[in-house]
């Protein structure tokens, strides 16, 4: 029962991290149709460079460690956030009127980038992250079943699911937004700027993606370049199962995904962890492509 | 023209500050956790502004050429070269001293380079079958390596169980790695576009899992060593036996272009150009979109189970790590680098992608990087390669009907 219960406080803890990533990509191809395959590059270059400022802090400052965290949060969020707008000017834009697939072929382009800007910028070993997340008393570590960490990767994430899901839903740039991903020429013609609309896009995205990459660096203590790359096709994953361009969809995928994952590991086997994703994915995609959430898409000649 | 001029410089400027303000905490801030050390490189920041100012100068110039469309002259030297292909004498003539250079080639120079234009070749023959999948049947496939690695365990383990031979296994691994296209290619039929992108690479990495973990079969990560190199009549020395191997892949390259420019003005190459176009309109046009797709797969499947023996038998040992998503990014890089669906492209695309990084040992640390590169600049720059494919015309002689 004790492991039953640790198997879905993980699958929770990796849904609500795939959640976060995957906001971003459900956002995007809903607005686009681009399937930004540079997401995962975000989430990881938002863990790095909570990691770097949040190391320089400690070493260089003595500040409380909520501090720093709170101060590296907050960088990661920004520096995430102007990556992913000048990734969207300077690859995305210029393609906005080419086939989907050119633009997909630029998006693994921008991945490789990301990933070796980061590898050749700084390493390519793990490098170890020390938790900034202040222990909240009444958890005693061994005695409650949840930890910080994961409490805290829950809650923000809900947090931040139902602040996406108001934004969306009441101020000017969310109705823009979703008349963009109904009819993009329409909502051009009724005045709605696609520029504004892809940089909040991407802008949003990203800053989801930098929660998540800080949190998971938080909770498993070390990263490298390529974390990314696993973590953003998982979360892709979980959009689709959700049935992508749906963020309520997103978010439900990503649990799904997240248990599924845990159980598979737990009572299967851990070998074949990441391969379960990639399964649901083939198996979701074959019998009901626009999935649990989604719309049924009409093709047109 | 000056008020232009300042404008642009002042949006440059402005393009540099902020690269130099996001690129701040990665490039020029070094921690090292273990040592409790920060290391500031200042330096870094400076090349970021300088890099990015005049980057972003050229970028402007050429997006503006761009957007003037100065799309004429882009297959202008593609025109003379097929004028001088067209001609008979001229043609026989280039053939001829390509095979003679061919034939030479090993003994004017050393082991070394033979293996690495061997590995080119190799390349050649993944590109040209990577090409058919998305050059003529327009579905992007980000699994290759996986038909790829399809023929290479198929060569290693039949060797390993039942000591099978190289001349054997290379028709086997071709045709093996066909099949296996089509069980691929099956569940994927009713998917489209960036789905089946992502489909295709779902499978790519199961293989790779698969070939990972089923370690009592495939050995798993250790791999397979000791393959041996191809035989001819007797067992060969190395020198022989990469001379060999390297006229192998020459033929098999002159073998594959000869297929895929008949396959090219086929039947099954017409309907292919329809189901990339359009494939409702194809379909009612009568084109059977089922069995087109799962020939496309499996061609292209069968060139890349070939270049898998051709691999195993050249490097004498294989692991998973071989046929990793790098892979198969490497073999897009190469057909959307040289112009997809087009042949010669393909063939300069996949040697520039594997001889640069080998002759210019520095550059390989950023080998990855520029592959990025290549494939952001030239969707947006160049679309159709570096030599566009050329499209069919028809030109229809008038007739005098006045008589």
């Amino acid at each position: 029962m004790e492991y039953f219960l640790q198997l879905v406080l993980a699958g929770l803890t990796k849904g609500s991290i795939y959640a976060l990533i995957a906001l971003g990509y459900t956002m995007v191809y809903g607005v686009f149709k681009l399937i930004n395959f540079a997401h995962g590059e975000i989430y990881m270059i938002g863990a790095f460079t909570a990691l770097i400022v949040g190391g320089a802090l400690q070493i260089t400052t003595d500040l409380a460690p909520s501090m720093i965290f709170l101060i590296s949060l907050v960088a990661a969020i920004f520096f995430s956030a102007a990556h992913g707008a000048t990734m969207e000017r300077i690859a995305y834009r210029p393609l906005r009127q080419a086939p989907r697939l050119t633009a997909l072929i630029s998006a693994i382009g921008m991945s490789l980038i990301l990933q070796n800007y980061v590898r050749l910028a700084q390493t390519s070993d793990f490098l170890p992250f020390h938790s900034m997340i202040p222990d909240i008393p009444w958890l005693t570590p061994g005695v409650s079943p949840i930890t910080t960490t994961q409490l805290t990767i829950v809650v923000t994430t809900v947090v931040v699911m139902i602040s996406l899901t108001l934004f969306i839903k009441f101020t000017k740039m969310g109705k823009a937004m979703r008349a963009a991903a109904q009819d993009r020429i329409m909502a051009q013609l009724v005045g709605i700027d696609m520029n504004r609309v892809a940089t909040y896009t991407f802008v949003i995205g990203s800053v989801t993606a930098a929660i998540g990459g800080v949190l998971i660096a938080n909770h498993m203590g070390q990263i490298n370049f390529y974390i990314g790359f696993l973590a953003g096709i998982k979360a892709f994953v979980a959009a689709v199962l959700g049935g992508i361009g749906s963020i309520p969809g997103a978010v439900l995928g990503s649990f799904v995904l997240g248990m599924a994952e845990s159980f598979g590991a737990g009572y299967i086997s851990s070998a074949y962890e990441d391969a379960f994703a990639f399964i649901i994915l083939i198996i979701v995609l074959i019998f009901k492509p626009s999935g649990l959430l989604g719309r049924n898409e009409v093709e047109k000649v | 023209m000056k008020a232009s001029f300042f404008k642009t410089l002042r949006t440059t400027l402005l393009n540099a500050l902020w690269m130099m303000l996001i690129t701040f905490p990665i490039m020029v801030i070094k921690v090292k956790p273990r040592e409790s050390l920060v290391s500031w490189r200042w330096m870094n920041l400076l090349w970021v502004g300088i890099g990015t100012f005049s980057l972003s100068w050229i970028w402007r110039y050429l997006l503006s050429r761009r957007d003037k469309g100065s799309k004429l002259n882009a297959g202008r030297g593609r025109e003379v070269l097929g004028l001088l292909w067209g001609k008979k004498k001229i043609r026989a003539v280039l053939l001829a001293a390509l095979t003679l250079l061919v034939i030479w080639f090993p003994w004017i120079v050393n082991l070394y380079q033979v293996g690495i234009i061997t590995s080119g070749l190799m390349f050649v023959i993944l590109g040209l079958g990577l090409n058919i999948v998305i050059g003529y049947g327009g579905l992007l496939h980000l699994g290759y390596a996986a038909f790829y690695a399809m023929g290479a365990y198929n060569y290693a383990l039949m060797y390993l169980y039942w000591g099978m031979q190289f001349w054997l296994a290379l028709p086997l691994g071709a045709v093996s790695g066909a099949l296996f296209g089509i069980l691929i290619g099956f569940p994927v039929l009713r998917l489209r576009g960036d789905y089946l992108a992502i489909v295709t690479l779902a499978f790519g990495e199961i293989m790779r899992l698969l070939l990972l973990n089923l370690s009592d079969f495939t050995k798993g990560a250790e791999g397979i060593a000791q393959i041996p190199r191809a035989a001819f009549i007797r067992a060969l020395s190395l020198q022989e036996a990469t001379n060999y191997l390297f006229y192998i892949c020459a033929v098999l390259v002159a073998f594959s272009i000869f297929i895929i420019r008949r396959l090219e003005n086929s039947r099954i190459g017409r309907a292919l150009e329809a189901m990339r176009e359009d494939e409702i309109a194809a379909q009612s046009m009568g084109i059977n979109l089922t069995r087109n797709k799962l020939i496309t797969f499996a061609l292209g499947a069968f060139w890349a189970g070939l270049a898998g023996v051709i691999l195993a038998a050249k490097t004498t040992y294989i692991n998973p790590g071989s046929f990793t998503l790098l892979e198969s990014v490497m073999i897009l890089v190469a057909v959307v680098l040289g112009g997809m669906g087009s042949i010669p492209g393909v063939i300069l695309g996949a040697l520039l992608v594997t001889l640069i990084p080998e002759y210019f040992r520095a550059l390989s640390d950023y080998r990855m990087l520029m592959f990025g590169v290549v494939l952001v600049i030239m969707p947006i720059f160049r679309p159709r390669g570096i030599i566009p494919k050329l499209r069919k015309h028809y030109t229809v002689k008038e007739v005098d009907c006045s008589s």
